[in-house]
């Protein structure tokens, strides 16, 4: 991969759209540029018509959830250029009652990402036509793809046969979810492990 | 005589139909027999993958790449695996490489054959099914000679890839790759310039190069389109760049040249199986380093330390640096890539699924827009959709 033309490419969408984006780096072949989440339509126009950038297939647009950061998600959008045969990463930033312009008018296919994005994450945004939820269940409550989302969600489905219908119930587990905590105790737990408060209490009477 | 309001009619289509390709709802606003609007319903086969790998190990995650599109098993496992070695930096030996790139195209043409084959049933010919699922059955022989299981392979895993070819099925797969050019024959004989396949077919959801860069689309519903683009030639990985290889491509971007695309993609597949048969190396299948892959039963035997790593990897698994990567494998519906965020611990923090199938899906609106009801189903089959991997 050539990291230099990549290099470059991210000094000039830095020095062109120095107002929006405030990041542009290469990480693992990867270009990465972090930019304002209340322009990323303007950013994404650009990428797209610029004629050393010319990006013109949105491969993939994304959320990630980082509950302890503010702001709380990042919005991922993964450019392809055919033309250069050059990939870029573009993220911001958004919390969420912050809603992020929507790429449709740029890219059509962003309608579903967002669609999902809004689904799974409950990042809204602004100007899509058809903002309904895609993958969920009718009537689906919450965010599953959220840190806070539990694994095994909140309802459960069965058929009942005497009201001969589906009926939605709390879930019910057999066996708690176990989460193994497999972190070295030489690397870095936390917690105190069982006989370790001796180490560290009164110095033992000689 | 009184005005009379005339309402569109609203079919659905699925999700119990055959022509759905899975659990599909298609909700079809209909003016006669002309579809106004599609609106997919999706997500009826929604079973959370990417928040399960959240919970998982990076080995532990493997499996679940299978189960995304179940007909082409192996190409998923590919960018998964890809992702991770990214991360950790890892370079695995060539004959894994080439036992990756091998399988890569078996499962192409796999794909391949069940997606003719079904388009074919779809408008109407029954006979190509048989011929193609016959030979979709052997390919999925020389999975399970490979993997153990026919389809839920988990074989490609970070660090190369599960266990070494048994003895022999290196010959078995190159007597039939000289005869399968035989059945691709019989197909398109029957096919390619059948009268009603191609009244079904030609001209039909045509998508403009400019309209298949807006709609995200890739693989051969591109390359149908017109566009020379193919990630085995444009961004090589493993060692596609060491073969040789024509990428098809079609001009007119309807439902017939991509049904064309995919005809000579098979049988660039088979030359492609050929040369991996040739200049297969002989060396170690997976990264020589107990880390990250597990050592040999014979050494486990023996040697305490072996044994500890056997034990560590398998309860623990191994640590992969923090930091984030997104690599796309050329799978045989289009690119598939995966978006890898981690943590630093064992687990992924987050892993986003690119299928290419979802892109195709949303364009089917768009596509079958003043169509008749019968052409949506072509356009349906022509864009090779698969539920596993749209809904995850």
């Amino acid at each position: 991969m050539d990291t230099a033309g990549l290099r470059d490419l991210g000094k000039h969408i830095a020095a062109s759209l120095s107002d929006y984006v405030h990041e542009a780096e290469v990480e693992r072949d990867e270009l990465v540029i972090a930019a304002r989440a209340d322009q990323v339509d303007r950013v994404l126009k650009f990428l797209k018509d610029d004629r050393r950038c010319r990006f013109e297939q949105l491969i993939d647009l994304c959320g990630v959830d980082w509950p302890e950061r503010d702001p709380r998600f990042d919005v991922v959008y993964h450019l392809l250029s055919l033309s250069h045969n050059r990939r870029l990463r573009l993220k911001v930033g958004v919390n969420e009652d912050q809603p992020v312009p929507s790429a449709v008018a740029v890219y059509p296919s962003a309608g579903w990402w967002e669609r999902e994005t809004w689904d799974l994450y409950g990042i809204h945004f602004a100007g899509n036509p058809d903002l309904r939820r895609l993958l969920t269940d009718y009537g689906f409550d919450g965010h599953p793809l959220r840190k806070d989302f539990p694994l095994t969600g909140y309802v459960e489905v069965r058929y009942d046969s005497e009201q001969k219908r589906v009926v939605y119930e709390p879930v019910k587990l057999t066996q708690e979810f176990r989460r193994f905590d497999f972190l070295s105790p030489w690397e870095g737990a936390s917690y105190p492990l069982p006989g370790d408060e001796k180490a560290e209490g009164e110095e033992r009477e000689q | 005589m009184s005005e009379r309001q005339i309402r569109n009619m609203t079919v659905n289509f699925g999700p119990q139909h055959p022509a759905a390709h899975g659990v599909l709802r298609l909700v079809l606003e209909m003016d006669g027999e002309v579809v106004e609007r599609a609106d997919p319903h999706i997500g009826l086969l929604h079973r959370g993958t990417e928040k399960l790998i959240e919970y998982k190990t990076y080995l532990q995650a493997v499996p679940y790449f299978d189960r995304l599109d179940y007909v082409a098993p192996m190409n998923q496992e590919h960018a998964w695996a890809l992702a991770v070695e990214a991360l950790l930096g890892l370079e695995i030996p060539a004959r894994a490489q080439y036992i990756r790139v091998l399988y890569s195209e078996i499962s192409r043409i796999a794909n391949h054959l069940m997606n003719i084959c079904t388009m074919a049933l779809d408008v109407g010919a029954m006979t190509p099914f048989f011929w193609g699922f016959e030979e979709r059955e052997r390919t999925m022989e020389f999975y399970e000679r490979a993997s153990g299981s026919r389809l839920h392979a988990a074989y490609f895993r970070p660090g190369g890839v599960a266990c070494d070819l048994p003895p022999d099925l290196l010959s078995d797969i190159g007597e039939w790759n000289e005869a399968f050019p035989k059945v691709v024959d019989d197909i398109e004989n029957v096919l390619t310039e059948n009268r009603i396949f191609k009244q079904r077919t030609v001209d039909i959801g045509v998508l403009s190069p400019q309209e298949a860069f807006d709609w995200g689309l890739t693989g051969p519903a591109l390359r149908g389109s017109g566009i020379s683009w193919d990630l085995r030639r444009n961004q090589p990985y493993e060692c596609y760049s060491d073969l040789e290889f024509g990428v098809p491509v079609g001009s007119n971007g309807d439902c017939y040249e991509r049904y064309l695309v995919r005809m000579e993609e098979m049988r660039q597949c088979v030359k492609i199986i050929a040369q991996c048969l040739e200049k297969m190396p002989e060396g170690p299948v997976k990264v020589q380093d107990n880390k990250i892959t597990p050592p040999s039963r014979a050494v486990m035997k023996e040697s305490m330390e072996a044994l500890i790593h056997h034990f560590k990897l398998y309860t623990e698994g191994y640590h992969v640096p923090a930091g984030e990567a997104y690599r796309a494998v050329e799978a045989p519906k289009g690119e598939f890539g995966v978006y890898l965020v981690a943590d630093g611990s064992n687990r992924p923090y987050r892993c986003k699924i690119r299928a290419p199938g979802f892109a195709h899906l949303q364009v089917l609106d768009y596509m079958s827009k003043g169509h008749m009801l019968a052409d949506t189903v072509a356009n349906l089959a022509s864009m090779d959709i698969v539920f596993g991997e749209i809904d995850r």
